[in-house]
């Protein structure tokens, strides 16, 4: 049994099966950044209520909540080249958990703004300032401290769901590690273990931190 | 997408069954693990409280498919032989019952302290006080919850397509292959994903500014 863990964690393995770490964190990375971006547009789109455009994007950010991660990748990876365009694996595993993501981040943003108190707002429209002008400056980076939190926790779903994107053959962790144990199945345990202490240290840590930034604004 | 329907629509629906079955049966079983852990974590004993800890951030902290994978590929190689569904639905009810322990720690929580102590000083035992006086009370504050939780599974089922679980999401990927048409194949799966989910999630969040 020793023996099958020591082969199993030989130096070329673990290379291999960190660099499907890497993967995992640069599409999390990558797909958190878009999201927050497109998030926090919507987000505003759905807070500031312009007529038919934001009953519209709720609608379609409720839609895309309430479908599995794993049918927005078919449709991205399987999909498109139905329509004429074919996306490379890692492209379209970004822009499918951006996609997701950033419905997701949509509600947080919204809820963010609706938790500010509306005396600040109003406040600043008193002072001369315009709506938006009192949106960007005023109401909105209160907004930002409020949910990040959320938003670290939503990061970590995130960094969780990547390990479906094998699903299209991306050379995640998960992925990395069956093509391992597929040479040998004495490999099986080790690996499992390997992928599950990994996405176990990377995921508590931002739970830690979520936890400590929400306990600092409380 | 409407011939996709005519063509597949009983394997569409057979798909859909499965999706159901298997959330109804990960959603009761991860209610009463999740319970069982979350009065573990609000017990007295330092070491019941150590192990529901443990367990529910190893649950929470690791991938579903990560756990889904290891009851379909490990066990069977060392102890029973188990199909895609019942792995898919193991690791499902697993998974939730992390976030469904934390769900119920929150709404004991929220339970006046009072409620406890009252029931205490009128000769209650300790799980007594909690089996009729703060349970009930902290259910009707989990119950939105739960039901997102609901939809979570639901989605979340669709991991069950990596182990041949004959769920919605595999159906759907094996209409789609069949027919080559891709896009009318996933966009009728996601028009029956929708028609469980949106109606729960509407209705929760109406629960939700009820209860506020």
């Amino acid at each position: 049994m020793l023996n099958n863990f020591i082969a199993a964690y030989s130096p070329d393995n673990l290379r291999y099966l960190f660099g499907g770490l890497g993967i995992t964190i640069l599409v999390s990375v990558a797909s958190i950044i878009g999201s927050f971006i497109i998030g926090a547009i919507l987000g505003v789109i759905r807070y500031v209520k312009i007529k038919y455009l934001s009953a519209l994007v709720g609608l379609v950010i409720d839609i895309i909540r309430n479908l599995p991660l794993i049918l927005i990748l078919f449709f991205i990876y399987f999909g498109l080249p139905n329509l004429g365009v074919k996306p490379e694996v890692i492209p379209a595993a970004i822009l499918a958990m951006t996609i997701f993501e950033s419905a997701m981040l949509a509600e947080i943003v919204r809820s963010g703004i609706q938790a500010v108190d509306p005396g600040q707002m109003e406040g600043a429209r008193a002072n001369g300032l315009t709506y938006w002008q009192a949106l960007r400056y005023i109401v909105l980076p209160q907004a930002i401290v409020k949910m990040i939190p959320a938003i670290v926790s939503q990061f970590i779903s995130l960094v969780k769901d990547t390990s479906l994107a094998t699903i299209i053959l991306l050379p995640e962790m998960l992925y990395r590690s069956q093509i391992i144990y597929g040479q040998n199945t004495n490999y099986i345990i080790p690996m499992f273990l390997a992928i599950a202490v990994l996405y176990f240290v990377v995921c508590y840590a931002l739970s830690v931190l979520a936890r400590y930034l929400e306990k600092r604004q409380a | 997408m409407i011939h996709i329907f005519a063509h597949y629509g009983g394997t569409l629906l057979y798909g859909l069954g499965q999706t159901l079955l298997c959330s109804l049966i990960a959603l009761v079983f991860s209610l009463i693990i999740g319970t069982f852990f979350a009065l573990l974590e609000e017990s007295p004993n330092k070491v019941a409280r150590g192990v529901a800890r443990v367990y529910i951030e190893v649950f929470r902290n690791i991938p579903l498919l990560v756990i889904t994978m290891f009851f379909y590929v490990v066990i069977p190689l060392y102890v029973i032989k188990v199909n895609g569904f019942t792995a898919g639905t193991i690791g499902l009810t697993l998974y939730t019952s992390a976030f469904i322990a934390e769900t119920v720690r929150a709404g004991i929580q929220s339970v006046d302290p009072g409620q406890m102590e009252g029931a205490r000083s009128n000769g209650l035992t300790y799980w007594q006080s909690m089996r009729y006086i703060v349970l009930p009370q902290a259910f009707r504050y989990v119950i939105p919850p739960l039901g997102n939780q609901f939809v979570n599974l639901v989605k979340n089922s669709s991991t069950l397509a990596f182990v041949g679980g004959f769920d919605l999401m595999y159906q759907g990927n094996a209409i789609a292959s069949s027919s080559l048409e891709t896009m009318a194949a996933y966009s009728a799966v996601g028009v029956l994903y929708l028609i469980i989910t949106m109606p729960i999630s509407y209705y929760m969040r109406y629960l939700e500014k009820r209860l506020a």
